[in-house]
This record gives structure tokens, C-alpha cells and sequence, in this order.
């Protein structure tokens, strides 16, 4: 587990006059579960977009499971899965057919597919749900379907954006004991969040401001780095208008 | 084309559990049919016509009454004043005044050379060319059944104009392959423009291209379900047509349901092009009906001739496939023309389906923002 998943080099993303993502550099260790933090609004989405091609960079590069985000965008398509912010499977289809959906998007045959999809519907506790129209589920449902359908291909890298937002604190609980079964297995897992319970559970976290990185670091780290009482404290200091940054 | 299946299936999906849709896909092409066959009807019935009689003879009657007797002409009412022409026409009473001077009848079985007046109200362009064109064919009609004098001549006598495949002038008859084909062209452009658009807007797009596939698979993966739909509409309104106007049928219904199929993929890729094209769904229908709707009334010769057009109008008519469409079924429907004949067209719409296709992978942005 010593290789390197992500690795990106003065990474930035402009749209217009505005700099989502400013000269961003950073590596993801293979097998780790990188935390990705930061307010609304610091890029952390822009980044994850042009770490999984959907974006391109202004300028900079940057490697994603070796290879280039600029030019191997389809060879990265088949090695990660991605969990985007907002609920984005096709809402007038049932999970199962989600899933049956993208299996076949990655190739994967018609026993594979089966066989994953009844692992992943009681790793994810999906139950009856997972016949549901998934427009109709609610919001915790919605994010293990696309938790599943993002790892229905067991991609060696997983982004997920905000996977927790809106879920209650059970399945919050499942869904991190999830993850850390994949990354035994050797997944990265790059995650943002904003509980910050949850960026305790990470190996490594960063934090995203304005585009820019300030810090990076393990929890503890970072707390002890600046004295506070524990992360949440820490990430409030740094990046409120008062302040270590913010000012 | 394991993918490309999928992508049908999961398209197929949406449309099946599309309300919106399913109204776009059975109840407009219906609907339309019926409003354009109606609104563009373009036979003109029922002029009225004065008559001024100075003959008085059983012959001046016998021609007065072949007129009243078709289905085009009627007397004007009572209160009409028959004395003053000019005045029924300015007054609105009559569309037309013929005038019968004396010498009618002995014109007639003498040979001799006589002039019928007929006084026309210009104002309405097309109906005073219909007065024109009935007119002559009646008298024309009314002279073959009365050539008492074999070899007699009379002046005002038009030659016969035989009309080749509509004997009887419907423009129906004309018409509703128009419609049919400008229908057919709206719709499936409709159907397709969304399809991208949609995805884009609901953000499941996003998800996909994080996927490994093509762009032309799910171009083509998006085509399919809609080549199936599309084709089962041209059916349906067809049969509507036919049986709602009447229209013959003398040539091969397979031809011209293999050619349909044609047709609707080449309208549904100008749908996907343009789906590739905009970013909201809204935008793309206002396009879709934008540019097909125009063209295809005003350039395809469903109303206008084509080779009467000015040469750059006549060019943009090549690329507008209802043009080849419209051939092709008043070719079949009404003249009973076979593959022989319409082969061009059907190569024309094949090139220009893979002209669509190909701008569309290529616009296809892999990427979002």
C-alpha cells in the first residue's frame, strides 16, 4: 500500500475572473482515506470534477491511479467511482435498474452485476428499497444507492462528494464502516465533508480555502499544530473571517 | 453495442414513465394532423357567381346551369341587382360576373367566333385564379359535350389541361403527405432535443460521463428506442390521414414504411444535435420547433414549388429533410413511383442522418461546465 492514487501539481481552475481552484498540489496515497475539507464554496467540488475528468484545469496536472487527468481521462473513467454532491442517478429508475444501468456502463456481465448488486444491497442494507423508483426514496436511501452504484465496478479510487449530507447519524456510522472495509481491501477513498466527526475517521485530511490549500495533515496533527481542543475547533479557527486565515 | 443496448433500454425507461412525453409521442402527431388538414385546406368551394344572361336561349341555360351545378360556384342572393355587375362585386355579393351576350346559342352551332365576358374580383388572389381555372375547365367541358359541328372553333376556348394523379384538384390530396412529413419531422426532432438537455439539467449527466462511455454510444444508445417510436407514429398518422382525408394509396406500403423509417432517424439526429448543442430542455423544443417547423412548411415544396424558389432558398431546401420526405411519399401515395425513383431521396436522407450524427459525437462535450 506504498503506491500513489492522486497526485496533482499547481492545480487551477478558473471560470472567468473567478478562481474556483488556486495553484492546488497534493498526494493521495493508495489505500488511504484522504479527507477533503473546507466551507462551501473553497473549490473542493471543482477539484474532485477535474480529478475524475469532468473538468479541465486551467492549468497544472495531476496523475489520478497513474493516470493523466489532461489526456487519460477514459483510462481514469474505468478506475474510479464517484459519488457527486447532488443525487444524480436517473430518478425515474428503480435502484436495481441503477445499478443494472451502470454495471453494464463498465462492462461488467450480466452474473457479475447480479452477484455485486446482492452483495452491495446487504453490505448497504438497501433491503426492498433497492426496487423503489429512486426519485421517491429519501435522502439517506438515495446516498447508498449512489454509494452502490459508484462501487458497483470496484474501482480502486472512490471520490465521494459530500456522501453524508442529510443522512442520520446511523447510517452515517454504517456508511464509514463501509469505507474502511474498502480501504482494508486497498481503496482509496477521497471524501469531503463537512462533519466533523467524520474527518476524524480520515487518515489524512486537508483543508481548502478560497481555492487554496491551507493545511493538510492527520487529525491530530492539525489539532496539536494549532493548540485547539479538538478538530472541529481547529477548522473554525482557521477558517473563519476572525479567523487565522479568514482575516 | 453491449453498452449501446443498455443505454436504449434505460432511454426507453424514461419515456415509458414520461407522462409528458407520451402526450408528445400519441396525442400531438394526432392532433396536428387533424388541425393542419383542416386549417391548409386549400380548395376553394362555394364562389359566389352572377350571372348575366342576354342570350336567353336553352343553351346560355344549359351552360348557366353546368356552373351552379358544380360543386364550386352558387347564385348570389335575391337582393342582389343582376343589372349592375360592378356593384355585385364591390358589394361582396358575387366573386365573379359571367356575362352572356346575345349570340350564344348561334355561336355555338355555327361555329362562329364568340367571346364569353367574365368579370373576376382580384382582390382574392387565389380565389380569382380558381374562378379562372374553373371557369375555363367548365366551359371547356360544357363545348366537348355540345360539339355539334365537328371541327367547329370557338374563341375563349382553353385547351383541356389534363391534371396528371389529382384528376379531381383535391389539394388534399396534395397536402397531407406535406403534413405527414412536417408532422413526422417536428415530433421526432421533439422527442430527441431533450433527451441530452434533460440530462444535463437534472445533473444525471454528471454521473454518467464519470462513466467509461463513448459519446457515440450514447448518442446512438438514445437514438434507438426513439427510431422505434417515431416509426410507429408516421404509422399512426398516415393511417389517420388516409382515412381522415381520403388520399389514395397506388404505390407500395412497405416502400414507404421502409422510407419512414428512414425519415424519422434522419429527424430524430437533427433532435440529438440539438440536444447536444443547448443546455436546458426548454431551449432545446424551442429549437426543435424553430428549426424544422419553418423550413419544412415554407422550403420542403410542401406549399411552395421548390423549383420556383430563388437558387440560395432552393439550396437550403437540400438540407431540409422533409424535402425528400415529401417526394417520396406523394411518389408512393399518389403516383405509385417505386425504389427505382426515389432512391436519390432515400440516399439523401441517409447522408444527411450521418451528417447529423457525426456534428453531434463531435459537439458531445465529455466534460461539464
Amino acid at each position: 500500500m506504498s503506491g500513489t492514487a492522486v497526485q496533482i501539481e499547481h492545480l487551477t481552475r478558473k471560470f472567468g475572473q473567478f478562481t474556483a481552484v488556486d495553484d492546488l498540489s497534493l498526494t493521495v496515497n493508495e489505500g488511504e482515506i484522504f479527507g477533503f475539507l473546507g466551507a462551501n464554496g473553497a473549490g473542493k467540488t471543482t477539484a474532485i470534477r477535474m480529478l475524475c475528468g469532468l473538468l479541465l484545469p486551467t492549468s497544472g496536472t495531476g496523475h489520478v491511479g497513474g493516470a493523466n487527468i489532461l489526456t487519460e481521462s477514459e483510462k481514469i473513467k474505468k478506475s474510479i467511482g464517484y459519488m457527486s454532491q447532488k443525487f444524480s442517478l436517473y430518478r425515474d429508475l428503480t435502484g436495481r435498474e441503477n445499478i443494472q444501468f451502470y454495471g453494464s456502463a463498465y462492462d461488467l456481465d450480466k452474473r457479475t452485476i447480479t452477484d455485486r448488486m446482492a452483495e452491495l444491497t446487504d453490505r448497504l442494507a438497501l433491503g426492498e428499497f433497492i426496487d423503489r423508483i429512486s426519485g421517491s426514496l429519501p435522502t439517506g436511501w438515495r446516498q447508498r444507492l449512489a454509494l452502490a452504484v459508484a462501487i458497483i465496478h470496484r474501482p480502486k479510487i472512490v471520490f465521494l462528494d459530500e456522501p453524508t449530507g442529510g443522512v442520520d447519524p446511523v447510517f452515517r456510522r454504517t456508511f464509514w464502516s463501509l469505507l474502511y472495509e474498502m480501504a482494508d481491501e486497498g481503496v482509496t477513498i477521497f471524501v469531503t465533508t463537512h462533519y466533523m466527526d467524520e474527518a476524524e475517521y480520515c487518515g489524512r485530511i486537508s483543508i481548502m480555502h478560497a481555492g487554496k490549500l491551507v493545511e493538510i495533515g492527520t487529525p491530530t496533527e492539525l489539532v496539536a499544530k494549532y493548540g485547539a481542543a479538538n478538530l472541529e475547533d481547529m477548522f473554525i479557527d482557521l477558517i473563519s473571517p476572525t479567523g487565522v486565515i479568514g482575516a | 453495442m453491449h453498452k449501446i443496448r443498455f443505454i436504449a433500454q434505460k432511454e426507453l425507461y424514461h419515456i415509458l414513465r414520461d407522462f409528458r412525453s407520451l402526450i408528445i409521442i400519441f396525442v400531438m402527431p394526432i392532433m396536428m394532423t387533424f388541425l393542419y388538414g383542416y386549417a391548409i385546406n386549400m380548395d376553394i368551394e362555394h364562389i359566389p357567381l352572377a350571372v348575366v344572361d342576354r342570350d336567353q336561349t336553352e343553351d346560355s341555360r344549359a351552360f348557366i346551369e353546368r356552373f351552379y351545378a358544380s360543386n364550386y360556384f352558387f347564385p348570389p342572393g335575391e337582393q342582389a341587382n343582376f343589372f349592375d355587375p360592378q356593384h355585385l362585386l364591390r358589394g361582396g355579393h358575387a366573386a365573379a360576373v359571367l356575362i352572356i351576350r346575345p349570340g350564344f346559342s348561334e355561336a355555338l352551332r355555327g361555329g362562329r367566333p364568340y367571346e364569353l365576358g367574365l368579370q373576376i374580383d382580384g382582390s382574392e388572389v387565389s380565389q380569382a385564379g380558381a374562378v379562372v381555372a374553373y371557369a375555363n375547365a367548365l366551359l371547356s367541358q360544357f363545348l366537348r359535350d355540345k360539339m355539334l359541328a365537328p371541327g367547329a372553333i370557338m374563341p375563349g376556348v382553353t385547351i383541356s389541361q389534363q391534371v396528371m394523379y389529382n384528376p379531381d384538384l383535391q389539394s388534399s390530396h396534395f397536402f397531407v403527405p406535406g403534413i405527414v412529413a412536417v408532422i413526422l419531422l417536428m415530433i421526432s426532432a421533439l422527442l430527441t432535443s431533450i433527451t441530452i438537455a434533460r440530462e444535463k439539467e437534472t445533473g444525471t449527466m454528471e454521473q454518467l460521463l464519470t462513466a467509461p462511455v463513448t459519446p457515440a454510444q450514447i448518442l446512438i444508445g438514445k437514438l434507438i428506442p426513439y427510431i422505434i417510436i417515431a416509426f410507429l407514429d408516421g404509422l399512426l398518422v398516415l393511417a389517420f390521414a388516409k382515412v381522415l382525408f381520403a388520399v389514395p394509396f397506388v404505390g407500395s406500403f412497405w416502400l414507404l414504411i421502409a422510407l419512414e423509417m428512414i425519415y424519422v432517424a434522419t429527424a430524430l439526429s437533427i433532435g440529438i444535435l440539438i440536444s447536444t448543442l443547448v443546455p436546458t430542455q426548454q431551449l432545446a423544443m424551442q429549437f426543435a420547433l424553430l428549426i424544422t417547423m419553418l423550413p419544412s412548411i415554407m422550403l420542403s415544396g410542401f406549399i411552395f414549388a421548390v423549383k420556383n424558389m430563388p437558387i440560395p432558398l432552393q439550396v437550403v431546401s437540400k438540407i431540409v429533410p422533409a424535402t425528400y420526405f415529401l417526394d417520396i411519399v406523394r411518389g408512393i401515395m399518389l403516383k405509385g413511383s417505386g425504389i427505382e425513383i426515389l432512391a436519390p431521396q432515400a440516399g439523401s436522407l441517409l447522408i444527411l442522418m450521418v451528417i447529423f450524427l457525426t456534428i453531434a459525437v463531435r459537439r458531445f462535450n465529455t466534460r461539464i461546465g
